[in-house]
């Protein structure tokens, strides 16, 4: 026994590919940096409750636009008329409602953009994409010609357009209707339903085409044409054998989508498209603060702050995903 | 060649027969007339209403109507008899034939003013400012992501890229009121909010007072807020592909044969290396246009921009339609171009 446990210790890193990219991520500074702001942002949206002094609601009409002395000292212009108040942190905005609580809030807004939007491009993208290169022919070209015709339409038109339907088609139905539920939901989430569907509709396409080249060239390797000899069917074949090697890419691309989900949601809200008031977005949160801009400026910097914050960090982490797992640099390091 | 230019073309047409589809149906499946008011109208204006606007036809013939209003050129000698029979484009073409082309009819909430007018009046002033925001992305964009190429892991290297992922990081929501304030509230530089030329412009859009500072000082701002997100996505691009076409065997024996450093990187190196760049063009098109629908809010610029999304939230629906339209005629030419462009480039893409 003693003789095996000495020839042991010659340990070799494991090849598989998550355990490799987690190893090369977390030597990598920059995207360290950038998935802890990640984990704090999560964690900011998952306690928001706990977090938030107030309510992200409550309106407080004695308190309207009314500034906490750090920031009558950071925007010193502004003295001679605002309205100096200790209550709230970061102020009030133009109806009293606690600044820093909807920013805490809006953080829940973006972050769950940032998940959905990638787990919408993931899952419709990928199945479609395997569908339509492994089983090729006649399926595929009509499967890719549809792709064709939706990459051509200009993608923020038509979120822009099915948001606006959404709005006002769904808002009148009848009860009952699959309408009248659907603007229900939305509205007991604050208008984020049709916030995803908006950005699910063009988020797809591209991990379409992606999984779909992958798969063509997979599907003529040995491996599965071993598999199928084995007896394997087609649904095993592809989510068995074919998903996991297509994976890797798809995960890389969806990734470095984040900062524009975000950034899509952040502008549908600010031209009135996005959350339903009271909810509050950065992105309303900057419109509504843009108004008063030359008097309290600050109403629109820090939500403008807290979401470039957010962009940032998702850049960082996916730029670090993409490096480490790029299978050309796999082995490299 | 020519089969790929006509098979772009036909694919270009069909997209925007898919659009003005959907925004028809859309339009009409949304509850509530267009001459519905908080004081009701007497029953028979609105039955005339409709029957001028051809609200009491069946659907498909209103489509088909829109759309003959919209794409039919015509050349006649007659006045327009009502505000529902003017275009967009009337141009006198002597004797006393004028040509008139493009009507999107009457606009629901502006009732002195039809699509027409509003397209009119507020389209070459987003003409303008998308120009300069796309010439802020090239100008910046370009040269950042060269010398970045070119001087590879030195200061310049992190520099630039270390501005690029800022420069990506901050949407246009976030650039451009943070611009008012610094430039236009704090240090009083620019003014905050308005646009420096007026009508009539050379050519439908060049402003008359293009070379001065009063146009200048107006449109800096929102062209640098709109532009500079672009031009970092510029940088990166150009500074990943010249890196790959500068270690090509082309450019070695570029350099071998005793080519000028100067001439083999603009003459050999960056024609190959803008080529990705070209690419970005379709989708830059778009993101500028997203960008003026902000832009224009936040610094009150009179543009098509800004008039569509209050007409959204009006519900004011043959100004979405036209403006829509009008948009997407844009966006899918300008892709046609650039895939042309493309392709006249790289000739490998037309045998794809």
């Amino acid at each position: 026994m003693a003789v095996s446990e000495a020839v042991v210790p010659v340990r070799r890193r494991t090849a598989s590919l998550w355990a490799d990219a987690l190893y090369r991520l977390t030597r990598n500074k920059a995207s360290v940096f950038g998935g802890s702001l990640v984990i704090l942002l999560v964690l900011t949206a998952v306690f928001a409750a706990q977090l938030s002094p107030y309510s992200y609601s409550d309106q407080d009409r004695e308190q309207t636009d009314a500034v906490p002395s750090w920031i009558m000292g950071l925007f010193p212009m502004i003295k001679p008329y605002a309205k100096l108040s200790g209550e709230f942190p970061l102020g009030a905005d133009y109806v009293g409602r606690d600044l820093l609580s909807r920013l805490i809030y809006g953080a829940q807004i973006s972050l769950s953009v940032a998940l959905v939007g990638p787990l919408i491009a993931l899952f419709v993208g990928t199945v479609y994409g395997l569908i339509s290169g492994f089983f090729s022919g006649r399926v595929d070209n009509l499967m890719m010609r549809f792709v064709d015709i939706m990459y051509a339409f200009p993608g923020m038109l038509l979120i822009i357009l099915m948001m606006a339907f959404f709005r006002s088609a769904f808002s009148e139905s009848e009860p009952g209707t699959f309408a009248y539920l659907m603007n229900a939901i939305d509205r007991r989430f604050g208008g984020m339903l049709f916030i995803f569907v908006g950005i699910g509709i063009t988020a797809w396409m591209g991990t379409a085409r992606l999984a779909r080249g992958q798969v063509l060239s997979l599907r003529e390797q040995e491996f599965t044409l071993a598999a199928r000899a084995m007896g394997a069917g087609n649904g095993r074949i592809i989510f068995r054998h074919l998903l996991p090697n297509v994976l890797g890419p798809l995960v890389i691309t969806v990734t470095l989508a984040i900062p524009g989900y975000i950034a899509t949601e952040a502008f549908l809200s600010f031209i009135g498209l996005g959350v339903n008031p009271p909810t509050p977005s950065w992105g309303s949160m900057i419109a509504d603060g843009s108004q008063s801009i030359r008097t309290y400026p600050h109403q629109a910097i820090l939500p403008a702050l807290a979401l470039s914050i957010t962009m940032f960090a998702f850049n960082f982490l996916g730029d670090g995903l993409r490096d480490a797992l790029d299978p050309r640099l796999r082995g490299t390091q | 060649m020519g089969r790929y230019v006509v098979r772009r073309i036909f694919w270009m047409l069909l997209v925007l027969f898919l659009i003005s589809l959907i925004t028809f149906a859309m339009e009409h499946a949304v509850p509530g007339g267009p001459f519905d008011r908080e004081k009701k109208l007497p029953a028979e204006i609105i039955a005339n209403l409709e029957e001028r606007y051809h609200l009491d036809q069946p659907y498909w013939k209103q489509y088909a109507l829109y759309l003959y209003d919209v794409l039919v050129p015509r050349i006649t000698k007659q006045k327009p008899l009502s505000m529902a029979d003017e275009t967009m484009i009337n141009v006198k073409l002597g004797g006393a034939y004028y040509l008139r082309w493009m009507n999107f009819g009457p606009s629901y909430s502006s009732r002195s003013r039809t699509v027409n007018d509003i397209i009119r009046e507020q389209l070459p002033v987003s003409l303008q400012l998308g120009l300069l925001s796309m010439a802020v992305a090239l100008s910046i964009g370009l040269p950042m992501g060269i010398l970045a190429a070119l001087k590879q892991n030195t200061i310049w290297d992190y520099l630039g890229m270390g501005v690029a992922i800022f420069g990506v990081s901050v949407p246009v929501v976030a650039m451009g009121p943070v611009l008012v304030w610094i430039f236009g509230v704090a240090l009083k530089w620019l003014p905050p909010t308005g646009w420096g030329t007026k009508p009539p412009y050379l050519f439908f859009f060049v402003p008359h007072n293009l070379f001065t500072w009063n146009f200048w000082r107006y449109a800096l701002m929102p062209a640098f807020a709109v532009g500079t997100g672009f031009s970092a996505i510029i940088a990166r691009l150009t500074r990943a592909s010249l890196l790959q076409v500068i270690h090509e065997d082309y450019i070695r024996t570029a350099r071998a044969k005793g080519l000028a450093e100067r001439v083999v990187i603009t003459r050999h190196a960056l024609r190959n290396a803008l080529i990705p760049v070209v690419t970005i063009l379709g989708p830059m098109f778009a993101a500028v246009l997203t960008g003026l629908f902000v832009v224009e809010q936040v610094f009150g610029i009179p543009g098509l921009g800004r008039y569509f999304i209050t007409s959204i939230t009006n519900r004011d629906y043959p100004v979405i339609m036209g403006t829509i339209l009008l948009y997407a005629i844009f966006l899918v030419i300008a892709n046609v171009l650039v895939d042309i462009t493309y392709a006249w480039l790289d000739p490998r893409i037309r045998y794809e």
